[in-house]
Protein backbone atom coordinates (compact mmCIF):
# COMPACT_ATOMS: atom_id res chain seq x y z
CA UNK A 1 0.00 0.00 0.00
CA UNK A 2 2.59 2.29 0.87
CA UNK A 3 3.91 4.08 -1.54
CA UNK A 4 7.46 5.38 -0.54
CA UNK A 5 8.74 1.38 0.05
CA UNK A 6 7.36 0.12 -3.63
CA UNK A 7 9.77 0.26 -6.42
CA UNK A 8 9.24 1.56 -9.91
CA UNK A 9 8.62 -1.64 -11.43
CA UNK A 10 5.95 -4.62 -10.38
CA UNK A 11 7.76 -7.36 -8.12
CA UNK A 12 9.95 -9.73 -10.67
CA UNK A 13 9.31 -13.11 -9.44
CA UNK A 14 12.63 -15.27 -9.48
CA UNK A 15 12.03 -18.46 -11.43
CA UNK A 16 15.18 -17.98 -12.79
CA UNK A 17 17.00 -18.15 -9.94
CA UNK A 18 15.42 -22.17 -9.91
CA UNK A 19 16.60 -22.68 -12.88
CA UNK A 20 19.97 -20.95 -12.83
CA UNK A 21 22.10 -20.80 -9.97
CA UNK A 22 24.12 -17.48 -11.23
CA UNK A 23 22.10 -14.26 -9.77
CA UNK A 24 21.40 -11.77 -12.55
CA UNK A 25 23.73 -8.36 -13.21
CA UNK A 26 21.47 -5.86 -11.36
CA UNK A 27 19.38 -3.60 -13.14
CA UNK A 28 20.30 -0.03 -13.98
CA UNK A 29 18.51 2.76 -14.85
CA UNK A 30 19.88 5.36 -17.01
CA UNK A 31 19.49 9.40 -17.54
CA UNK A 32 20.79 11.22 -20.44
CA UNK A 33 21.32 15.15 -20.74
CA UNK A 34 20.87 15.92 -24.15
CA UNK A 35 22.95 18.29 -26.20
CA UNK A 36 20.91 21.57 -25.57
CA UNK A 37 21.49 22.36 -21.62
CA UNK A 38 18.43 20.26 -20.84
CA UNK A 39 17.97 17.91 -17.43
CA UNK A 40 19.03 14.35 -17.23
CA UNK A 41 15.81 12.68 -18.84
CA UNK A 42 15.10 8.78 -18.44
CA UNK A 43 16.08 7.14 -21.61
CA UNK A 44 15.78 3.27 -20.23
CA UNK A 45 17.30 0.96 -18.31
CA UNK A 46 19.79 -2.07 -18.98
CA UNK A 47 21.96 -4.63 -16.63
CA UNK A 48 25.55 -4.36 -15.43
CA UNK A 49 27.70 -5.54 -12.70
CA UNK A 50 28.87 -2.37 -11.47
CA UNK A 51 29.02 1.39 -11.77
CA UNK A 52 31.39 1.54 -14.32
CA UNK A 53 29.92 -1.05 -16.77
CA UNK A 54 26.41 0.75 -16.35
CA UNK A 55 27.75 3.87 -17.49
CA UNK A 56 29.94 2.10 -20.05
CA UNK A 57 27.01 0.25 -21.15
CA UNK A 58 24.86 3.13 -21.53
CA UNK A 59 27.09 4.94 -23.40
CA UNK A 60 26.42 1.87 -25.97
CA UNK A 61 22.85 0.94 -25.75
CA UNK A 62 21.83 4.87 -25.74
CA UNK A 63 24.15 7.37 -27.16
CA UNK A 64 25.09 5.90 -30.68
CA UNK A 65 23.68 8.86 -32.01
CA UNK A 66 25.55 11.45 -30.54
CA UNK A 67 22.53 11.98 -27.70
CA UNK A 68 23.85 12.60 -24.86
CA UNK A 69 26.87 14.73 -23.22
CA UNK A 70 26.25 13.27 -19.59
CA UNK A 71 24.81 9.98 -18.28
CA UNK A 72 23.39 8.99 -14.86
CA UNK A 73 23.14 5.10 -13.81
CA UNK A 74 21.03 4.78 -10.85
CA UNK A 75 20.21 0.87 -9.60
CA UNK A 76 16.83 0.29 -10.34
CA UNK A 77 16.35 -1.38 -7.00
CA UNK A 78 17.15 2.34 -5.44
CA UNK A 79 14.09 4.39 -7.33
CA UNK A 80 11.35 4.91 -4.93
CA UNK A 81 8.18 5.73 -7.10
CA UNK A 82 4.73 6.54 -5.91
CA UNK A 83 1.85 3.97 -6.33
CA UNK A 84 -0.40 4.47 -9.14
CA UNK A 85 -3.14 4.31 -6.71
CA UNK A 86 -1.68 7.25 -5.28
CA UNK A 87 -2.28 9.54 -7.85
CA UNK A 88 -5.51 11.19 -6.59
CA UNK A 89 -4.43 12.20 -3.41
CA UNK A 90 -1.32 13.48 -4.72
CA UNK A 91 -2.14 15.54 -7.55
CA UNK A 92 -5.72 16.24 -7.64
CA UNK A 93 -5.12 18.96 -5.04
CA UNK A 94 -3.38 21.04 -7.65
CA UNK A 95 -6.87 21.14 -9.82
CA UNK A 96 -8.39 23.59 -7.43
CA UNK A 97 -5.42 25.80 -7.64
CA UNK A 98 -6.33 27.76 -10.45
CA UNK A 99 -4.76 31.00 -9.16
CA UNK A 100 -1.40 29.73 -9.59
CA UNK A 101 -1.29 29.75 -13.19
CA UNK A 102 -0.52 33.44 -14.46
CA UNK A 103 -3.36 33.24 -16.63
CA UNK A 104 -5.62 33.79 -13.86
CA UNK A 105 -5.38 37.17 -13.23
CA UNK A 106 -6.99 39.53 -15.78
CA UNK A 107 -4.73 42.84 -16.65
CA UNK A 108 -6.25 45.53 -18.39
CA UNK A 109 -4.59 45.98 -21.67
CA UNK A 110 -2.95 49.68 -21.27
CA UNK A 111 -0.88 48.07 -17.95
CA UNK A 112 0.68 46.36 -20.84
CA UNK A 113 3.07 43.81 -20.96
CA UNK A 114 4.04 41.70 -17.70
CA UNK B 1 6.60 -9.93 -38.24
CA UNK B 2 9.13 -9.43 -35.76
CA UNK B 3 6.59 -10.98 -33.26
CA UNK B 4 4.66 -13.34 -35.53
CA UNK B 5 1.70 -15.38 -34.54
CA UNK B 6 1.61 -14.29 -31.26
CA UNK B 7 -1.01 -15.97 -28.73
CA UNK B 8 -3.14 -14.05 -27.64
CA UNK B 9 -4.17 -14.54 -23.91
CA UNK B 10 -7.95 -15.18 -22.44
CA UNK B 11 -10.89 -16.05 -24.29
CA UNK B 12 -11.86 -13.39 -27.21
CA UNK B 13 -13.43 -9.80 -26.57
CA UNK B 14 -15.32 -9.68 -23.56
CA UNK B 15 -18.49 -7.13 -23.96
CA UNK B 16 -18.82 -3.77 -21.93
CA UNK B 17 -21.41 -5.69 -19.33
CA UNK B 18 -18.98 -8.83 -19.11
CA UNK B 19 -16.33 -7.19 -18.25
CA UNK B 20 -15.23 -6.47 -14.36
CA UNK B 21 -14.94 -2.56 -13.23
CA UNK B 22 -11.24 -3.21 -13.60
CA UNK B 23 -11.31 -4.20 -16.80
CA UNK B 24 -13.77 -1.51 -18.40
CA UNK B 25 -11.79 0.83 -16.83
CA UNK B 26 -8.56 -0.01 -18.39
CA UNK B 27 -9.95 -0.51 -21.41
CA UNK B 28 -11.90 3.09 -21.63
CA UNK B 29 -8.51 4.59 -20.84
CA UNK B 30 -6.98 2.33 -23.92
CA UNK B 31 -10.18 3.48 -25.95
CA UNK B 32 -8.99 7.01 -24.96
CA UNK B 33 -5.38 6.19 -26.80
CA UNK B 34 -4.03 6.86 -23.04
CA UNK B 35 -0.92 4.74 -22.06
CA UNK B 36 -0.66 1.55 -19.56
CA UNK B 37 2.47 2.08 -17.79
CA UNK B 38 4.34 -0.49 -15.31
CA UNK B 39 3.05 -0.49 -12.55
CA UNK B 40 -1.06 -0.09 -12.86
CA UNK B 41 -3.67 -2.49 -12.88
CA UNK B 42 -4.14 -4.59 -16.50
CA UNK B 43 -5.65 -7.57 -16.90
CA UNK B 44 -3.22 -10.80 -16.69
CA UNK B 45 -3.60 -11.90 -20.25
CA UNK B 46 -2.91 -8.33 -21.43
CA UNK B 47 0.01 -8.53 -19.36
CA UNK B 48 0.99 -12.53 -20.72
CA UNK B 49 0.70 -11.34 -24.42
CA UNK B 50 2.39 -8.12 -24.25
CA UNK B 51 5.07 -10.40 -22.13
CA UNK B 52 4.90 -12.96 -25.58
CA UNK B 53 5.15 -10.22 -27.84
CA UNK B 54 7.81 -7.87 -26.54
CA UNK B 55 10.12 -10.68 -25.68
CA UNK B 56 9.28 -12.64 -29.23
CA UNK B 57 10.42 -8.98 -30.65
CA UNK B 58 13.59 -9.04 -28.21
CA UNK B 59 14.25 -12.32 -29.27
CA UNK B 60 13.85 -11.48 -33.16
CA UNK B 61 16.36 -8.62 -33.06
CA UNK B 62 18.74 -10.71 -30.88
CA UNK B 63 18.72 -13.42 -33.36
CA UNK B 64 18.57 -11.64 -36.50
CA UNK B 65 22.50 -10.08 -35.51
CA UNK B 66 23.63 -13.90 -36.82
CA UNK B 67 22.82 -14.02 -40.19
CA UNK B 68 24.49 -10.29 -40.93
CA UNK B 69 27.42 -11.17 -38.70
CA UNK B 70 28.45 -13.49 -40.92
CA UNK B 71 29.04 -11.30 -43.29
CA UNK B 72 30.81 -8.22 -41.12
CA UNK B 73 34.97 -9.93 -42.14
CA UNK B 74 33.23 -10.24 -45.63
CA UNK B 75 31.71 -6.93 -46.71
CA UNK B 76 33.60 -5.66 -49.87
CA UNK B 77 34.92 -2.64 -48.36
CA UNK B 78 36.12 -1.32 -45.29
CA UNK B 79 33.14 1.08 -45.42
CA UNK B 80 30.68 -1.34 -45.85
CA UNK B 81 32.23 -3.29 -43.01
CA UNK B 82 31.70 0.25 -40.82
CA UNK B 83 28.27 0.48 -42.06
CA UNK B 84 27.66 -3.31 -41.06
CA UNK B 85 28.90 -3.57 -37.66
CA UNK B 86 26.68 -0.12 -36.89
CA UNK B 87 23.70 -2.19 -38.21
CA UNK B 88 24.47 -5.17 -36.02
CA UNK B 89 24.99 -3.45 -33.02
CA UNK B 90 22.07 -1.32 -33.40
CA UNK B 91 20.57 -4.71 -33.78
CA UNK B 92 21.56 -5.50 -30.21
CA UNK B 93 20.92 -2.17 -28.72
CA UNK B 94 16.98 -2.87 -30.29
CA UNK B 95 17.41 -6.10 -28.63
CA UNK B 96 18.22 -3.98 -25.32
CA UNK B 97 15.72 -1.80 -25.29
CA UNK B 98 12.60 -4.38 -26.11
CA UNK B 99 14.17 -6.73 -23.26
CA UNK B 100 14.13 -4.02 -20.77
CA UNK B 101 10.30 -3.04 -21.92
CA UNK B 102 9.61 -6.87 -20.96
CA UNK B 103 11.21 -6.58 -17.74
CA UNK B 104 8.60 -3.77 -16.76
CA UNK B 105 5.74 -6.73 -16.44
CA UNK B 106 7.55 -8.69 -14.24
CA UNK B 107 9.74 -11.13 -15.88
CA UNK B 108 13.24 -11.37 -15.52
CA UNK B 109 15.88 -11.30 -18.23
CA UNK B 110 17.13 -14.67 -17.77
CA UNK B 111 13.90 -16.13 -17.82
CA UNK B 112 13.33 -14.95 -21.20
CA UNK B 113 16.96 -16.01 -22.40
CA UNK B 114 15.98 -19.27 -21.16
CA UNK B 115 12.75 -19.13 -23.38
CA UNK B 116 14.52 -18.31 -25.89
CA UNK B 117 17.56 -20.94 -25.40
CA UNK B 118 15.24 -23.81 -24.77
CA UNK B 119 13.09 -23.14 -27.75
CA UNK B 120 9.76 -22.60 -25.49
CA UNK B 121 9.68 -18.85 -26.90
CA UNK B 122 9.72 -18.29 -31.07
CA UNK B 123 11.62 -15.60 -32.95
CA UNK B 124 10.69 -14.05 -36.45
CA UNK B 125 11.11 -16.63 -39.20
CA UNK B 126 13.06 -14.91 -41.40
CA UNK B 127 16.22 -14.61 -39.42
CA UNK B 128 15.94 -18.91 -40.25
CA UNK B 129 17.39 -17.87 -43.79
CA UNK B 130 20.67 -18.44 -45.05
CA UNK B 131 22.63 -14.67 -46.42
CA UNK B 132 24.85 -16.55 -49.21
CA UNK B 133 25.89 -13.30 -51.43
CA UNK B 134 26.54 -9.99 -50.43
CA UNK B 135 23.60 -9.17 -52.25
CA UNK B 136 21.41 -10.97 -49.29
CA UNK B 137 22.93 -8.25 -47.23
CA UNK B 138 21.55 -5.45 -49.34
CA UNK B 139 17.68 -6.97 -49.15
CA UNK B 140 18.24 -7.95 -46.03
CA UNK B 141 18.00 -4.38 -45.17
CA UNK B 142 15.96 -3.41 -47.82
CA UNK B 143 13.06 -5.96 -47.37
CA UNK B 144 13.56 -7.52 -43.91
CA UNK B 145 14.35 -3.81 -42.40
CA UNK B 146 11.81 -2.48 -44.46
CA UNK B 147 9.37 -4.99 -43.69
CA UNK B 148 9.94 -4.34 -39.62
CA UNK B 149 9.65 -0.21 -40.35
CA UNK B 150 5.87 -1.34 -41.81
CA UNK B 151 5.10 -3.41 -38.45
CA UNK B 152 6.94 -1.59 -35.85
CA UNK B 153 5.82 2.88 -37.19
CA UNK B 154 2.22 1.96 -36.10
CA UNK B 155 3.07 0.23 -32.57
CA UNK B 156 5.04 3.55 -31.66
CA UNK B 157 1.18 3.87 -30.47
CA UNK B 158 1.18 0.88 -28.86
CA UNK B 159 -0.88 0.86 -25.59
CA UNK B 160 1.54 -0.18 -22.78
CA UNK B 161 4.26 2.94 -22.31
CA UNK B 162 7.60 1.03 -22.00
CA UNK B 163 7.04 -0.47 -25.39
CA UNK B 164 6.22 2.38 -27.21
CA UNK B 165 8.67 4.39 -26.24
CA UNK B 166 10.93 1.30 -27.19
CA UNK B 167 9.56 1.66 -30.57
CA UNK B 168 10.26 5.61 -31.00
CA UNK B 169 13.69 4.72 -30.53
CA UNK B 170 14.16 1.67 -32.72
CA UNK B 171 11.92 3.56 -35.60
CA UNK B 172 14.16 6.73 -35.25
CA UNK B 173 17.23 4.24 -36.12
CA UNK B 174 15.58 1.64 -38.42
CA UNK B 175 15.38 3.96 -41.25
CA UNK B 176 19.28 3.80 -41.85
CA UNK B 177 18.64 -0.04 -41.42
CA UNK B 178 16.57 0.07 -45.12
CA UNK B 179 18.29 2.51 -46.93
CA UNK B 180 21.97 0.90 -46.37
CA UNK B 181 19.84 -2.03 -47.87
CA UNK B 182 18.59 -0.12 -50.70
CA UNK B 183 21.56 1.17 -51.20
CA UNK B 184 24.19 -1.61 -51.72
CA UNK B 185 20.95 -3.38 -53.86
CA UNK B 186 21.46 0.18 -56.10
CA UNK B 187 25.07 -0.47 -56.56
CA UNK B 188 24.83 -4.57 -57.28
CA UNK B 189 21.76 -3.68 -59.80
CA UNK B 190 23.46 -1.13 -61.65
CA UNK B 191 27.25 -2.91 -61.35
CA UNK B 192 28.45 -6.05 -63.12
CA UNK B 193 25.95 -8.64 -65.53
CA UNK B 194 27.43 -11.03 -62.40
CA UNK B 195 26.39 -8.52 -59.67
CA UNK B 196 23.15 -7.99 -60.96
CA UNK B 197 22.62 -11.54 -60.85
CA UNK B 198 23.13 -11.63 -57.70
CA UNK B 199 21.15 -8.95 -56.51
CA UNK B 200 18.20 -10.47 -58.51
CA UNK B 201 18.97 -13.90 -57.18
CA UNK B 202 19.08 -12.51 -53.63
CA UNK B 203 15.26 -10.85 -54.17
CA UNK B 204 14.12 -14.57 -55.56
CA UNK B 205 14.95 -15.98 -52.56
CA UNK B 206 13.90 -13.21 -50.23
CA UNK B 207 10.96 -12.20 -51.60
CA UNK B 208 8.64 -14.90 -49.97
CA UNK B 209 10.44 -15.41 -46.61
CA UNK B 210 9.95 -11.37 -46.25
CA UNK B 211 6.09 -11.77 -46.65
CA UNK B 212 5.84 -14.11 -44.31
CA UNK B 213 7.26 -11.77 -41.39
CA UNK B 214 3.63 -10.78 -41.70
CA UNK B 215 2.40 -14.08 -40.28
CA UNK B 216 -0.68 -15.64 -42.14
CA UNK B 217 -3.81 -13.98 -42.58
CA UNK B 218 -5.75 -12.85 -39.33
CA UNK B 219 -8.73 -11.31 -40.66
CA UNK B 220 -10.99 -13.81 -38.66
CA UNK B 221 -8.92 -14.75 -35.80
CA UNK B 222 -10.60 -14.04 -32.21
CA UNK B 223 -7.01 -13.14 -30.25
CA UNK B 224 -5.94 -10.89 -33.09
CA UNK B 225 -8.80 -9.11 -32.30
CA UNK B 226 -8.43 -8.93 -28.83
CA UNK B 227 -4.78 -7.88 -29.28
CA UNK B 228 -6.06 -4.95 -31.13
CA UNK B 229 -8.37 -4.24 -28.98
CA UNK B 230 -6.16 -3.54 -26.18
CA UNK B 231 -3.98 -1.92 -28.79
CA UNK B 232 -1.04 -4.01 -28.79
CA UNK B 233 -1.49 -4.69 -32.13
CA UNK B 234 -2.60 -2.19 -34.67
CA UNK B 235 -3.30 -3.67 -38.01
CA UNK B 236 -3.93 -6.65 -39.39
CA UNK B 237 -1.40 -9.03 -41.21
CA UNK B 238 -3.26 -9.18 -44.43
CA UNK B 239 -3.24 -5.05 -44.19
CA UNK B 240 0.48 -4.89 -43.27
CA UNK B 241 1.67 -7.32 -46.06
CA UNK B 242 -0.28 -5.04 -48.68
CA UNK B 243 1.12 -2.46 -47.52
CA UNK B 244 5.00 -3.60 -47.66
CA UNK B 245 3.66 -5.13 -51.66
CA UNK B 246 2.47 -1.51 -52.68
CA UNK B 247 5.42 0.19 -51.50
CA UNK B 248 7.85 -2.24 -52.18
CA UNK B 249 7.06 -3.69 -56.08
CA UNK B 250 8.02 0.00 -57.22
CA UNK B 251 11.30 -0.22 -55.80
CA UNK B 252 12.01 -3.66 -57.12
CA UNK B 253 11.24 -1.58 -60.62
CA UNK B 254 13.60 1.24 -60.06
CA UNK B 255 16.58 -1.14 -59.58
CA UNK B 256 15.39 -3.54 -62.00
CA UNK B 257 14.86 -6.65 -61.06
CA UNK B 258 11.71 -8.71 -61.38
CA UNK B 259 9.72 -10.02 -58.31
CA UNK B 260 9.41 -13.39 -58.54
CA UNK B 261 5.96 -13.55 -58.63
CA UNK B 262 4.02 -14.53 -62.48
CA UNK B 263 0.74 -13.25 -60.33
CA UNK B 264 2.22 -9.94 -59.31
CA UNK B 265 -0.33 -7.12 -61.22
CA UNK B 266 -1.70 -3.77 -60.26
CA UNK B 267 -4.97 -3.57 -59.09
CA UNK B 268 -6.32 -0.22 -59.65
CA UNK B 269 -9.76 -1.07 -57.92
CA UNK B 270 -8.73 -3.75 -55.43
CA UNK B 271 -10.14 -2.25 -52.61
CA UNK B 272 -13.11 -0.34 -54.37
CA UNK B 273 -13.60 3.55 -54.24
CA UNK B 274 -10.87 3.99 -56.58
CA UNK B 275 -8.31 2.57 -53.94
CA UNK B 276 -5.60 0.69 -55.85
CA UNK B 277 -3.21 -2.08 -54.73
CA UNK B 278 -1.34 -4.92 -56.31
CA UNK B 279 -2.70 -8.99 -56.90
CA UNK B 280 0.33 -11.21 -55.45
CA UNK B 281 0.45 -14.68 -55.05
CA UNK B 282 0.51 -15.95 -50.85
CA UNK B 283 3.77 -17.33 -49.66
CA UNK B 284 3.91 -21.09 -48.97
CA UNK B 285 2.75 -21.18 -45.38
CA UNK B 286 3.05 -25.08 -44.90
CA UNK B 287 6.97 -23.78 -45.42
CA UNK B 288 6.35 -20.95 -43.04
CA UNK B 289 4.50 -23.27 -40.42
CA UNK B 290 7.96 -25.71 -40.46
CA UNK B 291 10.11 -22.85 -39.99
CA UNK B 292 8.13 -20.91 -37.22
CA UNK B 293 8.19 -24.18 -35.30
CA UNK B 294 11.85 -24.58 -35.33
CA UNK B 295 12.40 -26.77 -39.07
CA UNK B 296 13.96 -23.96 -41.60
CA UNK B 297 17.12 -24.02 -42.96
CA UNK B 298 19.42 -22.52 -40.53
CA UNK B 299 17.28 -23.19 -37.19
CA UNK B 300 19.71 -24.91 -35.46
CA UNK B 301 21.88 -22.87 -36.60
CA UNK B 302 20.88 -19.70 -34.75
CA UNK B 303 19.52 -20.98 -31.87
CA UNK B 304 23.55 -23.38 -31.41
CA UNK B 305 24.93 -19.78 -31.80
CA UNK B 306 22.66 -18.13 -28.62
CA UNK B 307 22.84 -21.20 -26.95
CA UNK B 308 27.11 -21.43 -27.11
CA UNK B 309 27.48 -17.85 -26.94
CA UNK B 310 25.40 -18.09 -23.57
CA UNK B 311 26.71 -21.10 -21.87
CA UNK B 312 30.46 -19.75 -22.92
CA UNK B 313 29.98 -16.52 -21.45
CA UNK B 314 28.69 -17.59 -17.93
CA UNK B 315 32.24 -17.56 -16.66
CA UNK B 316 32.42 -14.05 -17.47
CA UNK B 317 28.76 -12.52 -15.97
CA UNK B 318 29.85 -15.04 -12.68
CA UNK B 319 33.26 -13.56 -12.24
CA UNK B 320 32.33 -10.03 -12.79
CA UNK B 321 29.68 -10.18 -10.31
CA UNK B 322 32.16 -11.81 -8.35
CA UNK B 323 34.01 -8.71 -8.69
CA UNK B 324 31.72 -6.67 -7.78
CA UNK B 325 30.49 -7.80 -4.46
CA UNK B 326 34.32 -7.87 -3.59
CA UNK B 327 34.40 -4.18 -4.40
CA UNK B 328 31.77 -3.26 -2.36
CA UNK B 329 33.14 -5.25 0.51
CA UNK B 330 36.31 -3.16 0.03
CA UNK B 331 34.30 -0.08 -0.48
CA UNK B 332 31.45 0.02 2.15
CA UNK B 333 32.03 3.73 2.95
CA UNK B 334 31.94 4.65 -0.64
CA UNK B 335 28.24 2.57 -1.38
CA UNK B 336 26.50 4.25 1.64
CA UNK B 337 27.74 7.89 0.74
Amino acid sequence: MSSVSSSAYPDTKEPAAERTPRPEWPLWEIFIRGQHGLNHRHVGSLHASDAQMAISNARDVYTRRNEGVSIWAVRSADIVASAPSEKGPLFDPADSKVYRHPTFFDIPEEVGHM
Amino acid sequence: MYAQMVKTDGTGIKSSEQMTPEERAFQERIDADSRIEPKEWMPAGYRKTLIRQISQHAHSEIVGQLPESNWVTRAPTLERKAILLAKVQDEAGHGLYLYCAAETLGISRDEMFEQLHSGRAKYSSIFNYPTLSWADIGTVGWLVDGAAIMNQVPLQRTSYGPYARAMVRICKEESFHQRQGFHIMMQMAKGTEAQRRMAQDALDRFWYPALMMFGPSDADSVHSAQSMAWKIKIDTNDGLRQKFVDQTVPQAEYLGLTVPDDKLAWNADKFGEGKGGYDFSEPDWDEFFAVISGDGPCNAERLGARVKAWEEGAWYREGLMANAAKQADRQPAQAAA
